[in-house]
């Protein structure tokens, strides 16, 4: 396979276009989610809830104005074909398109320069955040996502060892979720990283809340977990805003990598009902 | 639905019930982290503040950019607990109502009481929705904090329900 020179412009064009998208268009998977828990409610409130988002968000996509004033910190995972040369610099491509997309998509910039004392407003909300993998081919493939900071301040990653098993793994997840409550703006889509190391989990986690709810984890143990949890979630009761109900979570989906002898690492990442992510290919 | 007025009476406060849907129409001043500090570390040292707070209330809120023709962007409400190490201070310096979402803290529940003031939550994430009831904005104070500055909003029919009565009953409970 040839080399195959990418404008360093068309990455910063198709950044763009997924962020502000993303932010717009909410995914037909959850919306038909948010339907179905609509029609499955009898709590007035929680059917009221329900229906004031999936309304919200109708909105949002007629409009194209964001679903949420939390627009996100800017999360993109990227697989990189090893053929492909940029004409120009990708990192700076990447950075460009975010902050097009955020200044000129009236989104709101919520990125602090220091995370700790003068936590100035960057004002274009790049930095965004990048994960890279070299894989073969010609082609990039994006998957960005704006990340609202409600639901990734209750997420959590714990160092479980091996004799935890799968009833460890599972208490933990559930105890995050019913610690989160009613704050992560339920009903909630849980991403589930299981293995690798302390940050592969975490990013695993990451990955999972970008994956469709309609769609399951290859593996039939985990994909019978993630049903398993989504029910057990459901059942705690805090409902759709924390208001009651029996729509807690609209998707769990679990990514899973090996790991130590000694490990067994859980990443618990939550995501609000505006679980945003779009994905393309240059 | 029950229509509420800001600001808010305290014969009204008195008949709210946690897990109460309302509707509030009038006056509100927005503020999160950032002016919630701000404004607590004036209170601590005694000094006057930017805002007279007395008998408001504050909606958590940093709203996205308005698009051109827009009062407002999407202004949906951020998470409550984040201001709670400062709320007790600002109710008892005669705050009367919040709206955010989410849980809040024992300290704030008992001076939510002790003030006979009230919390609602909106609804997480119906960001565009709300920003409809939202009709007219303007600036107070602490412009320099972008999204996060002290504004006035004037609302109409902007939905909430009661999530902590002035007798401390609190529908997160439930």
């Amino acid at each position: 396979m040839e080399t195959r020179i990418i404008k360093a412009q068309e990455i910063t064009d198709t950044v763009k276009k997924l962020f502000t998208d993303c932010n717009y268009f909410i995914g037909d998977d959850i919306l038909s989610a948010l339907k179905n828990a609509y029609n499955t409610e009898e709590n007035e409130t929680a059917k009221s809830v329900l229906s004031q988002i999936i309304e919200n968000d109708n909105l949002a996509a007629e409009e194209e104005i964001p679903m949420c004033q939390d627009t996100g910190m800017a999360v993109l995972f990227v697989e990189y074909g090893d053929k492909v040369a940029i004409n120009g610099d990708f990192e700076q491509a990447v950075q460009e398109g975010v902050r097009k997309a955020y200044i000129d998509g009236y989104l709101r910039k919520s990125v602090v320069d220091d995370p700790v004392f003068e936590r100035i407003n960057t004002k274009d909300n790049t930095p965004a955040i990048i994960h890279t993998k070299i894989v073969p081919g010609d082609k990039i493939k994006f998957t960005a996502g704006g990340k609202g900071f409600g639901s990734e301040n209750m997420s959590a990653v714990k160092m479980l060892t091996p004799s935890y098993g799968v009833e460890g793994v599972k208490s933990f997840i559930l105890d995050t979720v019913k610690t989160a409550g009613p704050n992560p703006c339920p009903p909630i889509v849980v991403g589930v990283g299981i293995g690798g190391t302390f940050e592969r989990a975490a990013q695993l986690a990451k990955k999972a809340t970008f994956r469709r709810i309609d769609t399951e984890n290859p593996d039939s143990r985990y994909a019978d977990l993630e049903r398993e949890l989504l029910d057990e979630i459901n059942k705690m009761g805090f409902g759709p805003a924390g208001l009651g109900g029996k729509t807690c979570a609209l998707g769990v989906n679990i990514e899973t990598s090996p790991t130590h002898i000694a490990g067994m690492p859980v990443a618990v990442n939550i995501c609000c009902h505006a679980a945003r992510h779009k994905s393309a290919e240059i | 639905m029950k229509k509420i007025t800001l600001p808010l009476k305290d014969e009204d406060i008195k008949n709210l019930k946690a897990g109460e849907s309302v509707l509030l129409s009038g006056a509100l001043i927005t503020g999160r982290d950032a002016a919630h500090k701000r404004l607590f570390e004036l209170a601590e040292k005694g000094e006057s503040l930017p805002v007279d707070i007395a008998g408001e209330t504050i909606y958590y809120v940093g709203p996205a950019p308005a698009k051109p023709g827009y009062a407002v962007g999407p202004a949906g409400p951020t998470s409550s607990y984040r201001m709670d190490k400062y709320t007790p201070k600002l109710l008892d310096m005669g705050l009367k109502g919040m709206i955010g979402k989410g849980i809040r803290n024992s300290e704030v529940k008992e001076a939510i009481v002790r003030n006979r003031a009230v919390y609602f939550a909106a609804i997480g994430g119906a960001a565009a929705l709300i920003a409809k009831s939202i009709k007219k904005t303007e600036p107070i104070c602490y412009e320099d904090l972008g999204t996060e500055s002290i504004r006035r909003y004037y609302v109409e029919d902007f939905p909430c329900v009661v999530a902590v009565d002035c007798n401390g009953n609190d529908v997160y409970d439930k």
